[in-house]
């Protein structure tokens, strides 16, 4: 087995008398694609911001690729490679798609005084295109990040949080405020134009479907503990994850495994 | 497309070009019109560039009056009185200061940016009045300089000379920021405005980018208060430092709009003369004229007077006057 890209350990964090993480010990393969679920409140995105650096755990540690990168400013851990999208999509509103795109680029490529040479080069443009292909957004390429529909602008955040080609993306729920039937066409563009990168993946997601198709593991969030870490076809069967995620709606299909 | 073969460049050469012919043309009083309006200008210039990542300073006259202040005490105390050393101390100090409190203002945002601004400018303005060797309430007069030795005995050809000097740097700042503008920091800080979050997982940090564009307007600021205090030939605290010159600042930010760089020396000139002919019109009341501009133009013009230029300019050659993103500060 290869080593972890990522160790957590003992990871803990409390908004005053609210314990939002509790003695979280988890670590992640490189490849690995993993589908972190929970009610609402049970810490998912607190573990994501705090991987990430948005959040500085109360103890405990986080190592990426052997390296402490706990407290570290969110900054800091995007240039390392660990990067993501958020569950409101976090785009510049007032920039036409290219020009986020760009922007994105522009950083990934040169954050010293590249700054100072032009936004509109050639050679950035091209990758910015490139992106845009890849994520089915070339049609929207001059168009105002706030004139796109909900769907392409996720796909427009998730476009830019893979620019700087980071070894780790984690998906603050990529579906959600996307219709059903949407749903599942959007998944399948973000996990082609991710595979081709071979990146680590840790996605939020509420819908099961979504969960039991696209990954390889669950974690299951509950009160700030991880209940459940499993191969979907027994995660999505585990009583406890039944009785405190998925509650009775969700039947998984007998047989149903990874897709 | 290189600097070289941007419109806005082009259109702003053109424009140094046929106003140093202007002003050898004009009136005295048109000169002076136009020293007070450009000095300024360079001032606003740095306020749009604020302002495109939505932050508004109430306090630049610290940097306005910190600028035409170098120039009246080095003149006074270390009796040197040539305009090109004068006024590169006047940028270079109020660069170095706004450099330091930049790393205060940069992590505040909104209201609190721009009174955090406005509070360093009073603990200026306090120390000027309460120091009488910095010439307390009624400020120090200032002899006319010399340019790189050169001393004009005339008043009215040193003025013009002033007016050259004062084109020539202003063409070179307005380019200057315009490649600023056109350079990815520079289109980073309106992605700022929109959202500093995803700025800092792209990997940079938003605040630095704030710090940098912060000391360019502090810059900007020290050189336009120079300019200013050799053109009036005179410092004082009330019309250059106090809060209300800040007011001005802004003033003129909003009427010039943040279209253009060229757009604050269009709004400049177009208050210096509307001040000037309010207070004729009305001694007492040119307050209610000027502020009746104001409101007429954001109601009716918010992209300000560069929008209405690019309008008429729009209609006569029927292509896009380098209105580039009129609407990025705008506020709606």
């Amino acid at each position: 087995m290869p080593p972890p890209i990522l160790d957590v350990r003992n990871l803990h964090k409390n908004f005053g008398a609210v314990t939002a993480a509790s003695n979280i010990n988890v670590s992640f393969a490189p490849g690995e694609t993993v589908g972190i679920i929970g009610a609402n409140g049970a810490g998912k995105t607190t573990f994501v911001n705090m991987i990430t650096g948005y959040l500085k755990p109360t103890r405990g540690a986080i190592l990426y690729r052997s390296r402490e990168i706990t407290g570290m400013p969110p900054r800091a851990i995007a240039r390392l490679g660990i990067c993501r999208s958020f569950q409101v999509s976090q785009v510049f509103v007032s920039l036409s798609v290219l020009e986020n795109l760009l922007t994105a680029v522009a950083i990934a490529e040169s954050p010293g005084l590249g700054m100072l040479r032009p936004l509109r080069r050639p050679e950035l443009i091209a990758r910015a295109e490139g992106i845009m292909e890849r994520y089915r957004i070339a049609a929207y390429r001059d168009h105002l990040a706030s004139d796109l529909s909900q769907g392409a602008r996720k796909l427009l955040d998730i476009a830019m949080a893979v620019v700087g080609k980071p070894r780790i993306l984690l998906l603050d729920e990529p579906t959600s405020g996307i219709s059903t039937e949407e749903k599942q066409p959007l998944m399948d563009v973000v996990m082609d134009a991710l595979r081709q990168d071979e990146l680590t993946v840790l996605f939020i997601e509420h819908d099961m479907e979504i969960v039991e198709r696209y990954v390889d593991r669950v974690l299951a969030f509950y009160q700030g503990e991880i209940i459940c870490d499993a191969p979907p076809a027994e995660a999505l069967r585990d009583p406890k994850v039944l009785e405190f995620v998925i509650g009775a709606e969700y039947q998984p299909e007998p047989g149903a495994g990874h897709a | 497309m290189s600097l070289a073969r941007d419109r806005t460049v082009q259109g702003l050469t053109l424009a140094l070009g046929v106003m140093l012919i202007v002003a050898a043309l004009v009136p005295s009083w048109i000169v002076n019109q136009l020293l007070f309006g450009f000095s300024r200008a360079i001032a606003v210039l740095g306020l749009m560039v604020l302002w495109r990542t939505r932050l508004v300073s109430f306090g630049h006259a610290l940097y306005f009056g910190l600028g035409a202040y170098t120039v009246a005490l080095i003149e006074r105390y270390a009796q040197v009185s040539d305009a090109f050393v004068l006024l590169a101390a006047a940028a270079l100090l109020s660069t170095v200061v706004g450099f330091l409190i930049g790393f205060i203002v940069r992590r505040y945002r909104d209201i609190f940016f721009a009174m955090l601004n406005l509070a360093f400018s009073m603990i200026l303005y306090g120390i000027l009045v309460k120091t009488e060797a910095l010439g307390s309430t009624d400020g120090f007069t200032i002899e006319a300089p010399t340019y790189a030795g050169i001393a004009f005995e005339d008043a009215s050809q040193g003025k013009l000379a002033l007016l050259c000097l004062l084109l020539v740097v202003g063409w070179a700042c307005a380019v200057g920021v315009q490649a600023y503008l056109r350079s990815t920091l520079g289109r980073l800080t309106t992605a700022i405005g929109d959202n500093e979050i995803r700025v800092e997982y792209l990997g940079y940090s938003a605040e630095k980018a704030i710090h940098i564009k912060y000391v360019l307007s502090t810059f900007l600021a020290g050189l336009g208060g120079g300019f200013m205090a050799l053109a009036l030939g005179q410092v004082d605290p009330d019309s250059m430092v106090n809060w209300t010159a800040s007011g001005e600042l802004v003033f003129v930010t909003i009427l010039s709009g943040p279209g253009s760089v060229a757009a604050p020396f269009i709004g400049s000139f177009v208050f210096e003369i509307l001040r000037t002919y309010a207070f004729e019109w009305m001694p007492h009341a040119w307050q209610m004229i000027v502020g009746g501009t104001l409101l007429v133009i954001i109601f009716f013009v918010p992209g300000g007077l560069w929008a209405l230029v690019a309008r008429v300019a729009e209609r006569l050659f029927g292509a896009r006057a380098g209105a580039g993103p009129a609407a990025a500060g705008t506020g709606r």
